[in-house]
């Protein structure tokens, strides 16, 4: 049963993680790793690790989107 | 070198890299097989040994506390890089935001969102401090328990606007606890010395296993680390928040 | 299982860097490189995953639930995930720094000296 699941996660984070590169916008690509974040983080559950699971559910859903959004921000600010 | 000389060398390098990954990985054991033997000695031996049930806190802040001291110098290092690329250049200047229509302030958020920054940044200290202060009993600790400490300001920021977030966040504040997280670390290890042991040695007394305050050192690493963390990742924020709100560059 | 699993890992890494050279916009390329880095923390853990195994937490409970999985690959994952948010932060930084003095987030486009 846990072995389904593992699976389940890998081909989760395999596939968003090739949608995460072939996403070329980086507004769009910000949500999809956040996804791909997601992914990480149920993988990680998955296998066991509680700590590194709780890390990458604060880091890849939280800090990571916030700051490309606000490069993302500044660079359109500078545009105009 | 032009684009499809890139790819080119790309799709060669790639596919060399991609046999050599095989051929190494195939020369692991299967998958959940067998674990090392330090491994299964830690498990037996870190609850006895160290008075916690968290063995993955144990680990990285007593058995292996040397390697998490310089991960957390090299979040220093990156924060102060932050500091140091995004300061106000030669030819820009601080100015708050406003509103583009002249004599007019910005509207403030409204009343719902006002209440739902207020609950959730409230509701994200304390899940923080829980964090950091069971680090030693189950899963969770000071790296953690830093950002979700941190998330707290990005949610006020993100209710609120830029003025409000400014005063939950001043700058001294954000650096000195970053600084001390930093220093505190050190501080503890020295703590093994001048007990005559080796650094960072958990020479504080160990406690009774199950308790919030056992493990010696453990959670005392925690709580810097935590604070470290957070001010780190508070500044980082910061930063980037000025560059985007407040930091323009001056017409010539 | 352990085609997909370390399958996975390789295939990961590859996409993050086949991301990063073709990529046409610097802040995508720095995401890309951050796919390129979780690769290596699922490889950590999968090398220290045991079937079976439970998370290394023991509180006392009625009955030994079995062997526990490998706590130091989830110690050295732990930091390594927090550490490379803050450096992707770093790399974004740079990227900012970037697009203000050249005017353009197209990495070929950037030229080496100053025009």
């Amino acid at each position: 049963m846990s072995e389904a699941v593992i699976a389940v996660a890998l081909v989760w984070v395999a596939a968003s993680g090739t949608a995460v590169v072939l996403t070329r916008d980086p507004l769009r690509q910000a949500f999809v790793a956040g996804f791909f974040g997601l992914g990480l983080a149920f993988l990680y559950l998955s296998m066991q690790a509680g700590d590194v699971a709780l890390s990458q559910i604060v880091v890849g859903a939280i800090a990571l989107p916030l700051i490309v959004l606000l490069s993302l921000a500044k660079v359109r600010k500078g545009r105009e | 070198m032009s684009r499809r000389a890139r790819l080119a060398f790309f799709a060669v390098a790639a596919a060399g890299l991609a046999v050599t990954l095989g051929v190494g990985l195939a020369g692991l054991p299967s998958f959940g097989s067998q674990l090392t033997a330090y491994a299964r000695m830690l498990n037996e031996l870190a609850s006895p040994q160290r008075h916690v049930t968290d063995v993955v806190s144990a680990i990285t802040f007593d058995y292996r506390g040397i390697d998490t001291l310089f991960e957390e110098f090299i979040l220093l290092a990156a924060v102060a890089g932050i500091s140091v690329l995004l300061r106000p250049l030669s030819d820009e200047s601080r100015q708050l935001p406003e509103d583009k229509a002249p004599n007019r302030k910005i509207p403030p958020p409204s009343p719902a969102v006002w209440l739902l920054a207020v609950l959730l940044s409230s509701l994200l200290a304390l899940i923080g401090l829980e964090t950091i202060t069971h680090g030693v009993l189950t899963p969770g600790g000071g790296f953690q328990a830093g950002v979700i400490l941190a998330s707290a300001i990005y949610v006020i920021y993100l209710g609120t606007n830029y003025a409000t977030v400014e005063r939950f966040q001043p700058d001294p504040l954000l650096e000195a606890s970053d600084g001390v997280g930093a220093f505190g670390y050190v501080v503890i290890g020295l703590l093994g010395l001048l007990a005559g042991d080796v650094f960072l040695s958990n020479v504080v007394g160990l406690g009774v296993t199950g308790n919030l305050i056992a493990g010696g050192t453990i959670p005392l690493l925690n709580l810097v680390v935590g604070v470290e963390v957070a001010g780190g990742f508070a500044i980082l924020a910061s930063e980037f928040l000025d560059q985007t709100a407040v930091i323009r560059t001056e017409r010539r | 299982m352990s085609v997909l699993a370390y399958g996975v890992v390789a295939w990961l890494f590859l996409v993050g860097i086949y991301g990063v050279v073709t990529s046409r916009n610097l802040i995508h390329m720095v995401v890309c490189l951050s796919v390129a880095q979780s690769a290596t923390d699922v490889l950590l853990l999968e090398i220290g995953y045991r079937t079976g195994g439970h998370a290394p937490v023991f509180v006392s409970l009625p009955t030994h639930p079995g062997p526990a999985v490998d706590a130091v690959m989830q110690a050295l994952a732990l930091t390594d995930v927090v550490v490379g948010a803050a450096v992707t932060a770093l790399l974004l930084a740079l990227v900012v720094q970037v697009h203000k003095r050249a005017g353009t987030l197209d990495p070929d486009a950037l030229r080496a000296t100053r025009d």
